[in-house]
């Protein structure tokens, strides 16, 4: 039965796990959920079995669909466990297993239209922005999305009313911004589909921030999706044919670096070879193309900042879980926050805990997702800052909600780094 | 085994909230293993988080006859937490509520499913230490830590878990909740039953709540690491540093074979073709430790060692632990299965049982490399190996009894720190005379009369052998 699902699961991969229990504390569904099923050591134990047929596949679906595959369970791993790579096989392999997704989408119809989004403000503000994304970015074909947009009100207005913050823009920034002077680095910037089309703006701050920083910056206007989000729902096919569309786009510019202010989006590029394990010329293009693939934050902190203004801020720091455990960028965004005059700077106390936005985790998984954020906000709670700033959209659009949550509007804000930056930078 | 339809209605009484009584098949699948060998599915899973539930729920084991398994976070490399004959594993990891330091009876009082590590970091608070520092202790309950009494590299100069228990909450196999031991320090009334439950891996009863002393926190701590041409000098400088006044608090080892996996893993500079390492740390009063360094660089140069590297920060020192931190990644980078030995012989012992340990290696043709707490005779022999090559573990069988038997003959023991378990019940017999091993099953019938804690550990069964592969 060459067929079976189950014969996509990293099976092979499941042996490096050594059962030692390190990856608990760090997993947040383990610490909310409070069950070994619902942790790494557990869900690698039950893939394995899947993948010896001991068990059927479908007794692995909840456990993964409730991972938020933030991956921090890799970073502690004492014997380094490619959970990442383990996780998407068995993403792919239950995609397989139904592709027409009809449980999934009761669910949805169910628990998150009727019961969750529409009686929540808050959450309708997450949900419009990545619903309006959904449509405008092409990733409405995925299956599960097609039908959740179908659900939709038929006017998208609904949901820009509930969310302020989102402004509809299309893809008009310049392509080729030239620095008059002596140019530092040519670098490609990666527009990102949820930061382009929810944080336009910030994708237009961090150009100027480049700029001012004495990059010359390209916007390749072939990019697309990095992918993510498909490779995570278990649409490999899909997410290597993106990502060949990328890596072509960004070659053709030839640039230093390729610049990118989505943390989630950063790890996926940085993870492109992995997709064309089995097709050597297209793995070494994906490597050229990780290799100088990286987050602003980096090239930042190697520039100097024109710092113009003092900001009366105390800031703390959710840093994007896929920038931290996947691009194991970690200090650069402390760097910058520590330059800025003004500026204190209070770290969580465990800031690698995900805020529970995951992708479409707090749309998919909204219980979990709120009680992974309750854990996250506590814990901001103590630092009590004026901002917090985080590193990735989904990232700032579930603190935003979090902030809410608690009723802290008045007092609190979520930025994006390159926000406060650009702030200190006197730029808008 | 099929569990009689009354024990779940029961329990269904006594644990109100259905999230902790696990009965789908993917829960119960994840809770078969630990860190050793083995999968045994459990029929049920218990979340306790009381010592009235606890009480409960043997109470109704033990009337219905039925195994019951008791598990923190299953960290064990002994098969502690196994369900080998299904029943119920019952959870104390989530019993994590109470975490009370007095600093003025320098004492803890911990729930079973208390992080170690958090003890620690609490008691710091106070300008305090709890002490035992397992290898696991950023992960494993201080329940699982008790009852298989668990030691770590600082034990050389502080001792194991058990010299730190002075009191406990205990429920016995038959549902009674007891209290041993005290609040005090000295405490010489009746049987030390305290001591007894330590380290009684989970078979006597299960712990519901602990008394720990506290020491004063060193006010400075200070590493070196020394490495040696020769194997042997490592061993001579153990001797030499604990016999000329200094007693550090840990004295770690790496063989060559572990150095040079590690170099060819993250390279950091280790000098590859040394036969040893020691990775010494010094705690106490700033200006003794400088008095210390000193003397310990004298000795290291009349033991002609190559080359004495002293760590004048924090982050300096962090870079040197990072060689031994490293070592397990290091190991299982070619092959996935590492089996780590904990077979413990006396000091002076250490040289030769290396020796025996290369000749083993040898004969047996296995992946076998050696680190770990030099200081207190406390090896880790790791095998490295694949489980799913069955010619490969059969041979890694026979060197786990090679690997027994030289420790016991130098006047060892099988187990230092990890406990007996599944994984070295089979050679209890060669350990202990057929007397003392019925005194320990007198002991255990005393207490659980229908064998129904944690069976199918540490005493060995009729014909059970070690057995690896799946």
């Amino acid at each position: 039965m060459t067929d079976d699902p189950a014969n996509k699961l990293a099976y092979d991969e499941t042996f490096s796990c050594i059962q030692c229990g390190t990856c608990l504390p760090a997993c947040p569904t383990y610490k909310t959920m409070g069950k070994e099923t619902q942790s790494p050591r557990g869900r690698i134990n039950l893939v394995k079995m899947a993948a010896e047929k001991k068990i059927p596949l479908e007794a692995i679906r909840e456990p993964i669909d409730l991972c938020l595959g933030c991956r921090a369970c890799e970073r502690v791993c004492p014997t380094n466990v490619p959970y990442g790579k383990i996780l998407e096989s068995a993403k792919e392999a239950l995609f397989e297993q139904q592709k027409d997704a009809s449980s999934l989408l009761k669910r949805l119809e169910e628990n998150l239209f009727y019961k969750q989004i529409f009686p929540k403000h808050q959450v309708m503000a997450v949900a419009g922005s990545l619903l309006w994304f959904y449509q405008k970015s092409g990733l409405k074909n995925l299956a599960h999305l097609t039908h959740l947009t179908k659900l939709l009100p038929e006017n998208l207005e609904t949901f820009e009313r509930a969310t302020p913050d989102v402004h509809v823009r299309g893809m008009h920034r310049a392509e080729h911004v030239k620095n008059e002077t002596a140019a530092n680095y040519k670098v490609a910037f990666f527009n990102g589909c949820v930061m382009d089309a929810v944080f336009g703006r910030i994708n237009d701050m961090s150009v100027k921030l480049l700029i001012a920083c004495g990059c010359s910056v390209v916007i390749p206007p072939k990019q697309t999706c990095c992918g993510a989000l498909h490779l995570h729902g278990g649409r490999r096919a899909e997410s290597k044919e993106l990502a060949r569309r990328n890596i072509e786009a960004f070659e053709a510019e030839a640039p230093d670096f390729v610049i990118n202010n989505a943390g989630g989006c950063g790890a996926m590029l940085s993870e492109y070879p992995q997709l064309f394990a089995d097709e050597p010329d297209w793995k070494a293009r994906a490597e050229r193309f990780s290799q100088h693939s990286i987050d602003i934050s980096v090239l930042l902190a190697k520039l100097d900042l024109p710092l113009k203004k003092t900001l009366n801020y105390r800031v703390t720091l959710q840093p994007s879980c896929h920038m931290t455990n996947v691009q194991k960028v970690v200090n650069e965004p402390i760097r910058l926050i520590q330059k800025l005059d003004g500026v204190a700077f209070h770290p969580l106390d465990d800031p690698d805990f995900c805020c529970g936005s995951a992708g479409i985790y707090n749309l998919i998984n909204y219980e979990p997702a709120m009680e992974i954020l309750d854990v996250k906000m506590a814990d901001v709670q103590k630092q009590n800052p004026d901002v917090i700033v985080t590193t990735n959209p989904g990232c700032l659009l579930q603190m935003r909600v979090g902030i809410e949550r608690e009723r802290l509007q008045d007092r609190m804000k979520a930025m994006h780094l390159v926000e406060l930056l650009a702030e200190a930078c006197g730029i808008e | 085994m099929t569990l009689p339809k009354a024990v779940l209605q029961n329990l269904k009484k006594v644990i109100r909230d259905p999230k902790r009584l696990l009965t789908r098949e993917e829960d119960l699948l994840s809770y078969g293993y630990d860190a050793s060998f083995g999968f045994y599915r459990p029929d049920l899973v218990v979340q306790v988080l009381s010592s009235e539930e606890t009480a409960a729920v043997m109470k109704l084991a033990n009337r219905y006859k039925l195994p019951v398994t008791p598990r923190g976070q299953a960290s064990s490399l002994s098969g502690g937490p196994l369900p080998v004959k299904g029943g119920i594993v019952l959870d104390v990891s989530q019993w994590n509520q109470k975490l009370v330091i007095d600093p003025e009876d320098l004492v803890a009082i911990v729930s079973p499913g208390v992080i170690t590590a958090a003890i620690d970091d609490a008691a710091a608070a106070y300008g305090l230490m709890y002490a035992p520092d397992p290898g696991s202790s950023h992960f494993s309950t201080i329940g699982g830590n008790l009852a298989e009494n668990s030691g770590g590299p600082r034990c050389l100069k502080y001792g194991v878990t058990k010299d730190y228990v002075i009191g406990l909450e205990v429920v016995t196999p038959q549902g009674e909740v007891i209290h041993t031991g005290g609040r005090t320090v000295k405490n010489v009334s009746g049987y030390d039953l305290t001591k007894l439950i330590v380290g009684s891996e989970g078979t006597l009863g299960i712990i519901t709540e602990a008394v720990l002393r506290l020491v004063p926190r060193p006010p400075a701590t200070r590493t070196l690491m020394v490495s040696f041409n020769h194997f042997v000098d490592s061993g001579r400088m153990v001797t030499k540093i604990l016999t000329s006044g200094i007693l550090p608090s840990k004295i770690e080892m790496m063989d060559q074979a572990s150095i040079r996996a590690v170099e060819a893993y993250r390279p950091l500079g280790l000098p590859i073709d040394s036969e040893a390492i020691l990775l010494i740390q010094l705690d106490g009063h700033p200006a003794a430790i400088d008095e210390e360094m000193l003397k310990i660089e004298e000795i290291a140069k009349q033991l002609d060692a190559r080359e004495v590297k002293d760590a004048a920060t924090e982050e300096e020192a962090k870079e040197l632990w990072k060689a031994r931190k490293l070592v397990s990644p290091a190991i299982v980078r070619h092959k996935p299965t590492k089996i780590s030995e904990d077979a413990t012989v006396p000091r002076s012992k250490i040289p030769e049982f290396c020796r025996r340990l290369q000749q083993i290696k040898e004969k047996y043709k296995i992946d076998l490399v050696v680190f770990g707490h030099a200081g207190d005779g406390n090896l880790h022999p790791n095998i490295i190996c694949d489980k799913r090559n069955k010619q490969e573990m059969g041979r890694v069988e026979q060197a786990i009894q090679a690997i027994f038997s030289a420790a016991l003959e130098l006047g060892g023991t099988l187990s230092g720190e990890h406990g007996i378990g599944t994984m070295k019940s089979a050679f209890m017999a060669q350990e202990f005379s057929q007397e003392t091993l019925d005194m320990m099953e007198r002991i255990k019938h005393a207490w659980d009369p229908n064998h129904i804690l944690n069976p199918g550990k540490i005493f060995p069964e009729p014909g059970v052998k070690l057995v690896l592969s799946e």
